[in-house]
């Protein structure tokens, strides 16, 4: 600021800038955040999907402005115009495949950017609250992608909307009467479309943005781990910067910039030759219209909800006189929230998975091994064996959790270095 | 990377030079193809906003019998055309004759402005035939529709015309704009042909 006081005489741009900068903060925000904001510069690959969460955001917000422009959220105009939309109106049929595929795009990036931080351990002091802020744009997420999903108004739309609204009647003594006002009538109707529209495209959208938002200011403050898992912060040079520290901008900007190109080629591939892609993305009932009188004869929810809803499912039997759906259900939202304890589980004294011991990079395996299982099962109709899985995985998902401030705290890990690795 | 050169402050050096102006065309040719990239992604959301197949297909030529409609009337109810008030008046044959000899008054008489008419309605009636007169009933000044008045018009003739309640224009009875009034152009022709006597296809 005191440069722009003593400089008073800048014209064209230069001047442009001072005179905004008088008034705004614009410079400062933007070195703050970008030009001066020194990440570790030993990022690799599993750095990327932070800035690909974003992108795809950005995707959803726009293609979802425009589709609103063309939906109908009423019972009898929802389904009709969405076939509209694709048959019709002058690319709808692009529209609503980037939204679609940027919703199951959206999870893989965001899965992704979550087993990024369980390897390094991003999760891990000073860097808590960051953490707890991305829990809750997850939960944030799979809410939009579920209100999301009513919305076509398909027989799978409509069934499985039907389920999980089901799950909360699980819930002893208020279960029914919660499930009544969630739906807003006695059965899934225009009244639960309608407030699942307004969920879907005004609230939670807004909720998302304030949390990343949020999440972006509390990234910065504590500054980025980094594969390493050390402090860059602990080792600064005479003016102050991380000596392992590179500007975010350009160098990280360029850098995310080539990642977008590269996931825009497999995203367009998608958009463009499988945006069903095998019924996984969009599911082959949901081209039928809603029928509250006929249940499509599979059920399963979208990939990206499978891993959760096969541990729904392998709760099987009741215990201390609760039912077993009941215990489904809390298996399922334990499962979601558990990873939010991560911060006060983790008892090593190192972050990164590099200097860990080998019980932690057994249990990680494990875990992601089992928790693939658990989404492959939740896509497959129910079965003996199928429950004896996903009841075994289950119980992994569980212990790479509970049982992690024992294993980290008597396995023998290596040193940390000084300085990152490159 | 050469990070080095980043915050170098000290003289350049003819290597650094040569690095900077790669780097110079780099930044150039990347943002070029970006913006390509840009603006072809924009296209479809701009695209997204033109009308549909469905409103295309709503906005299809309209058939409209005239079979009833005697001398000195105007077609009621008004048919509309792609959403758009259509106004078919039978002129009797002293309208005919006043069109042609009483121009006087009138801002464009001879129909100059190519916008406002296909080529066949450029004459004193802005029609095919002089006694079938097909206009857009939409003002030219803010879009109200004007209303058809039979007589007392205008101050010369009487012989009737449309008057536009919203701003006070009016328009001689071949929708040609009376001169002084805030309705800058004559009444828009529709595209339109004749089916057969009585039946007329607009579009």
């Amino acid at each position: 600021m005191d440069k722009s006081e003593t400089q008073s005489t800048n014209s064209g741009l230069a001047g442009a800038m001072e005179w905004i900068d008088k008034r705004f903060p614009a410079t400062e925000t933007f070195e703050y955040h970008m030009s001066r904001y020194y990440a570790p510069k030993n990022f690799n690959f599993w750095y990327y999907f932070g800035f690909l969460a974003m992108f795809v955001l950005v995707n959803q917000l726009v293609t979802g402005v425009w589709l609103t422009m063309n939906y109908v959220p009423s019972g009898d105009g929802a389904f009709a115009s969405v076939e509209y939309i694709m048959r019709d109106v002058e690319y709808g049929w692009l529209m609503r495949y980037l939204h679609s595929t940027g919703a199951s795009f959206f999870f893989v990036v965001v899965y992704l950017h979550m087993y990024r931080a369980l390897r390094y351990g991003s999760y891990r002091g000073p860097r808590e609250l960051l953490w707890l802020i991305g829990m809750a744009i997850f939960i944030a997420l799979m809410a939009e992608g579920f209100f999301g999903y009513l919305l076509p108004w398909g027989n799978m739309s409509y069934w499985g909307a039907q389920v999980i609204v089901s799950l909360f009647g699980a819930i002893p003594y208020i279960g029914p009467d919660l499930m009544e006002w969630i739906r807003g009538d006695f059965l899934m109707s225009e009244t639960t479309l309608n407030r699942f529209f307004a969920l879907h495209v005004v609230a939670l959208p807004l909720v998302l943005c304030i949390l990343i938002f949020v999440h972006i200011v509390a990234l910065h403050h504590v500054g980025s781990n980094n594969p390493d898992g050390i402090e860059i912060k602990k080792d600064k040079d005479e003016n102050g910067v991380p000596r392992d520290g590179i500007p975010f901008h350009p160098y990280y900007t360029v850098h995310d910039i080539h990642a977008m190109v590269v996931f825009l080629f497999i995203f367009c591939a998608v958009v463009f030759f499988a945006p069903e892609m095998g019924g996984y993305f969009l599911e082959k009932p949901n081209f039928e219209m809603a029928d509250p009188l006929k249940t499509p004869d599979h059920i399963a929810p979208v990939w990206y909800y499978t891993p959760f809803y096969a541990m729904l499912r392998a709760a099987t039997f009741p215990l201390f006189g609760l039912s077993a759906k009941f215990w489904g259900f809390v298996v399922m939202i334990g499962a979601i929230v558990i990873p939010a304890a991560l911060p006060w589980l983790d008892r090593s004294p190192v972050k990164s998975m590099r200097y860990k011991g080998s019980i932690s990079r057994m249990m990680l395996t494990l875990f992601v091994i089992s928790f693939f299982i658990l989404g492959y099962l939740g896509t497959q109709a129910p079965s003996k064996a199928g429950t004896i899985a996903a009841q075994v995985c289950t119980a992994i998902y569980f212990a790479y959790f509970i049982l992690m401030p024992w294993y980290t705290r008597v396995e023998k890990t290596q040193p940390e270095p000084e300085r990152v690795t490159v | 990377m050469s990070e080095g050169a980043v915050n170098n402050t000290s003289g350049e050096t003819d290597q650094e030079n040569s690095t900077n102006s790669r780097r110079y065309f780099l930044i150039q040719a990347t943002s070029a193809v970006g913006a390509v990239g840009a603006a072809g992604a924009a296209w479809p959301f701009i695209k997204y906003w033109t009308p549909s197949a469905k409103a295309r297909a709503a906005g299809a030529p309209v058939k409209i019998d005239f079979s009833k409609l005697s001398p000195g009337e105007m077609l009621s109810p008004i048919v509309a055309w792609r959403g758009k008030p259509i106004f078919v008046v039978y002129r009797d044959q002293p309208s005919i004759d006043a069109l042609e000899t009483d121009s006087g008054g009138l801002a464009d008489p001879d129909s100059t402005n190519p916008e406002q008419q296909p080529d066949f309605a450029v004459n004193p009636w802005r029609s095919e035939r002089p006694e079938i007169g097909v206009y857009v009933g939409i003002c030219t000044h803010l879009g109200c529709s004007p209303k058809y008045v039979e007589t007392d018009n205008f101050e010369n003739t009487g012989q009737g015309g449309f008057f536009c309640p919203c701003h006070g224009s009016k328009f001689d009875l071949a929708g040609r704009v009376v001169a002084g009034v805030p309705a800058p152009y004559n009444l828009e022709v529709p595209p339109y042909r004749f089916e057969s006597d009585t039946v007329i296809v607009i579009g």
